[in-house]
C-alpha cells in the first residue's frame, strides 16, 4: 500500500510540471520541451540552497525564476528569432545540461542531512502520510493560483493567443510577449516539481529530467482524455483532470514496477502507455 | 480621422514575383465617414485595409490616424483606435473560449489585460443585453464555447464585440463573403446600425454591388493598385445598380 502512495506522493510532484505543460500544450499549442532542462534547474537550484542552509520557503522564489528564465530564452528564440518552437526547445534544454552540472558540480547531490519541506512540518505522525498530506496542500495551492491567473483577464488573452492569433492582435494583444509570457510560467511550474520532487526523494540528480517531458505530457493526456470522459469546460476542472492525469501515470508505472517488470525497461513502457493514451480515445470515435 | 499619404506597398521586392499592391494612393476620411469600397481580386482592396489596420506596413507612405502618425505601430497597438471584422468568420474569436471571455476580452481591447477577474455579474448582463439584439437566442448561452457556433453567429458576435470597447473606426473586410444571404444581410443591417448608433468611421470592403451601392456614404473603387472612382455623398446616392454593374464590364 506504501509503496502506491508514494507513487500517488510522486505523481503529486510532478502535477505542478502537468501544469506547466498544460499550459504549453494545450493553451498556447506550442510543443514545449525545455521541459527536460528546466525540471533540473529546480531540482539543481533546491539542492545548492538547501546545501547552504537556505529557508525551504526562500527557495521556491529563486526555483520560480530560474525555471521562468529558461521559458523566457525558449520564448524569445521562438518569437524574436522565429525558430521552430521545438528546436527552441531542445536548444534550451541542451545548453541548460551544461548549465545545470556547472551549478551542481557534480552529477549526484544527496540531501539526506538537511531538513525539507517534507520533513519539517508534521500534520500527521506516520512520514508517508505526512509527505501526502504536505505535496497535496502545495498542489493545491499551486492549482488554486494558476487557476485563478486563467480566469483572470490576462488569462483569458493568454488562452486566446494559443486559438486566433488574429483575433488577439486585433483586440490588442502583443503575441509574442505573450507567449514568452506562457513559457515562463510554464517553466516556472517544471522547476517547481524539480523542487518538490528533489526533497521528496532527497537527492539531485543530473539525469533526472531526461525524458521527465513524457510525464508531463502524459498527464495532459489522461486529462484531455478525462475532460471529452465527463465534458468538463471550466478551467478549474481541467486543471484537476492534469493532475487526475499526473498521479494516474504515476500509479500505472509503480504497477509496472510491482507485477515484476525490468525496471531498465520502463522508460519503453512509460513510452507505450503515453502512446496507448493517445490511441484509445481515436478507436473510440473511430467506431 | 483617417489620413493615408502618398501609400505604396511592393510585395516580394526584388524578386521575379514581385508584386505592386499599392500605388501611390492617397485618401482622407472625414470622421463618421462610411465608405464602401469595390473593386475586382487583386486590386488591392485588402491590402488597403491591412496597411490601415497594421497588419501590413507599406512600403512607402505615410499612415495618420487622428493625428497620429501610426505608420510603423505593429496592429495590436493601433487597436486604440481600431475594430475589425474579418472575412473569415473564425479569425475575429476564439474557438475555445466561451462567448463571455470572447466578449471580456473585446470590452477590454484598448486597455491593459490585468490580473483581475473581470467576467462579473455585471459584466454577464451587460453581454446579456447587447447581444441579445441580434435575436438569435444566445444570450442564453454565454457559457457556450465559441467553436460550436455556425459562421453567421460568429460573424455576428465579432460585430457585436467591435463597439464593447471605445471605437473609433470599424474596419469590415468582406465581413459577409462567406455566409448565407439570410445572415449577410443581418450582418451587413447590424453593421448599418452600430456605425450610425456609435459614430463610427467605417470602411466596408465588399464584392456584392447590391450591398456598395445600398450601404455607405462614400464609394470607392479600386483597380490595380489605385483608387479609380471615388464618390462622394450625393454622387453616390444617385447612383444606380445598372450604372454600377457598367463598371465592371
Amino acid at each position: 500500500m506504501e509503496f502506491y502512495i508514494t507513487a500517488l506522493i510522486l505523481g503529486l510532484c510532478l502535477s505542478s510540471m502537468g501544469l506547466g505543460i498544460f499550459i504549453t500544450m494545450k493553451i498556447f499549442r506550442i510543443p514545449d520541451i525545455t521541459t527536460d532542462g528546466s525540471y533540473t534547474l529546480g531540482a539543481v537550484v533546491t539542492a545548492i540552497l538547501l546545501s547552504n542552509h537556505w529557508n525551504m520557503g526562500a527557495i521556491i522564489p529563486v526555483v520560480l525564476i530560474a525555471g521562468a528564465i529558461a521559458g523566457i530564452l525558449t520564448g524569445l528564440i521562438h518569437t524574436y528569432i522565429k525558430i521552430d518552437a521545438l528546436l527552441s526547445g531542445i536548444l534550451v534544454m541542451t545548453a541548460l545540461y551544461s548549465i545545470n552540472l556547472t551549478l551542481l558540480g557534480r552529477s549526484n547531490v544527496p540531501l539526506l542531512d538537511v531538513s525539507n519541506l517534507f520533513s519539517v512540518f508534521t500534520v500527521f505522525s506516520n512520514s508517508v502520510y505526512n509527505s501526502l498530506a504536505i505535496g497535496l496542500l502545495f498542489i493545491v495551492v499551486i492549482t488554486l493560483l494558476v487557476g485563478y491567473i486563467l480566469r483572470t483577464d490576462f488569462g483569458i488573452a493568454m488562452r486566446a493567443t494559443g486559438n486566433s492569433t488574429s483575433m488577439t492582435r486585433a483586440l490588442g494583444i502583443n503575441n509574442n510577449k505573450m507567449k514568452i509570457i506562457g513559457l515562463a510560467i510554464a517553466n516556472a511550474l517544471t522547476a517547481l516539481s524539480g523542487y518538490l520532487v528533489a526533497q521528496y526523494q532527497n537527492f539531485t540528480d543530473i539525469n533526472m529530467g531526461i525524458g521527465i517531458v513524457i510525464t508531463g505530457l502524459g498527464s495532459v493526456l489522461i486529462g484531455e482524455a478525462l475532460i471529452k470522459w465527463w465534458n468538463i469546460t471550466g478551467i478549474p476542472g481541467q486543471l484537476i483532470t492534469v493532475i487526475c492525469g499526473s498521479i494516474l501515470f504515476q500509479l500505472v508505472l509503480a504497477f509496472t514496477l510491482s507485477i515484476g517488470v525490468d525496471p531498465n525497461l520502463l522508460k519503453l513502457v512509460t513510452a507505450s502507455f503515453v502512446l496507448l493514451i493517445v490511441i484509445i480515445p481515436r478507436l473510440r470515435t473511430a467506431s | 480621422m483617417i489620413e493615408l499619404q502618398h501609400i505604396s506597398k511592393r510585395f516580394n521586392k526584388g524578386k521575379v514575383n514581385e508584386v505592386l499592391a499599392l500605388q501611390d494612393v492617397s485618401l482622407t476620411i472625414p470622421e463618421q465617414e462610411f465608405v464602401v469600397v469595390i473593386g475586382a481580386n487583386g486590386s488591392g482592396k485588402t491590402t488597403l485595409l491591412n496597411i490601415l489596420s497594421g497588419a501590413e506596413y507599406c512600403t512607402e507612405g505615410n499612415v495618420i490616424i487622428s493625428g497620429t502618425d501610426v505608420s510603423r505601430l505593429p496592429e495590436y497597438k493601433r487597436s486604440k483606435w481600431i475594430a475589425r471584422v474579418f472575412q473569415d468568420p473564425l479569425k475575429g474569436t476564439a474557438s475555445d473560449l466561451s462567448i463571455l471571455d470572447n466578449f471580456r476580452l473585446a470590452a477590454i481591447r484598448t486597455t491593459n489585460k490585468k490580473l483581475i477577474i473581470g467576467v462579473n455579474e455585471a459584466f454577464k448582463k451587460r453581454v446579456k443585453d447587447t447581444i441579445s439584439i441580434l435575436g438569435m437566442g444566445l444570450e442564453n448561452k454565454l457559457e457556450q464555447s465559441m467553436g460550436t457556433l455556425s459562421g453567421g453567429q460568429r460573424q455576428a458576435l465579432t460585430l457585436l464585440m467591435s463597439v464593447m470597447d471605445d471605437t473609433r473606426i470599424l474596419l469590415l473586410d468582406e465581413p459577409t463573403a462567406a455566409l448565407d444571404p439570410r445572415s449577410a444581410a443581418l450582418i451587413l443591417q447590424t453593421a448599418d446600425n452600430l456605425i450610425k448608433q456609435y459614430h463610427l468611421t467605417a470602411i466596408l470592403i465588399t464584392h456584392n454591388l447590391k450591398d456598395a451601392n445600398q450601404y455607405g456614404t462614400r464609394l470607392i473603387q479600386m483597380g490595380e493598385g489605385k483608387i479609380i472612382r471615388d464618390l462622394q455623398k450625393t454622387d453616390k446616392a444617385a447612383l444606380t445598380l445598372p450604372q454600377m454593374y457598367e463598371w465592371f464590364n
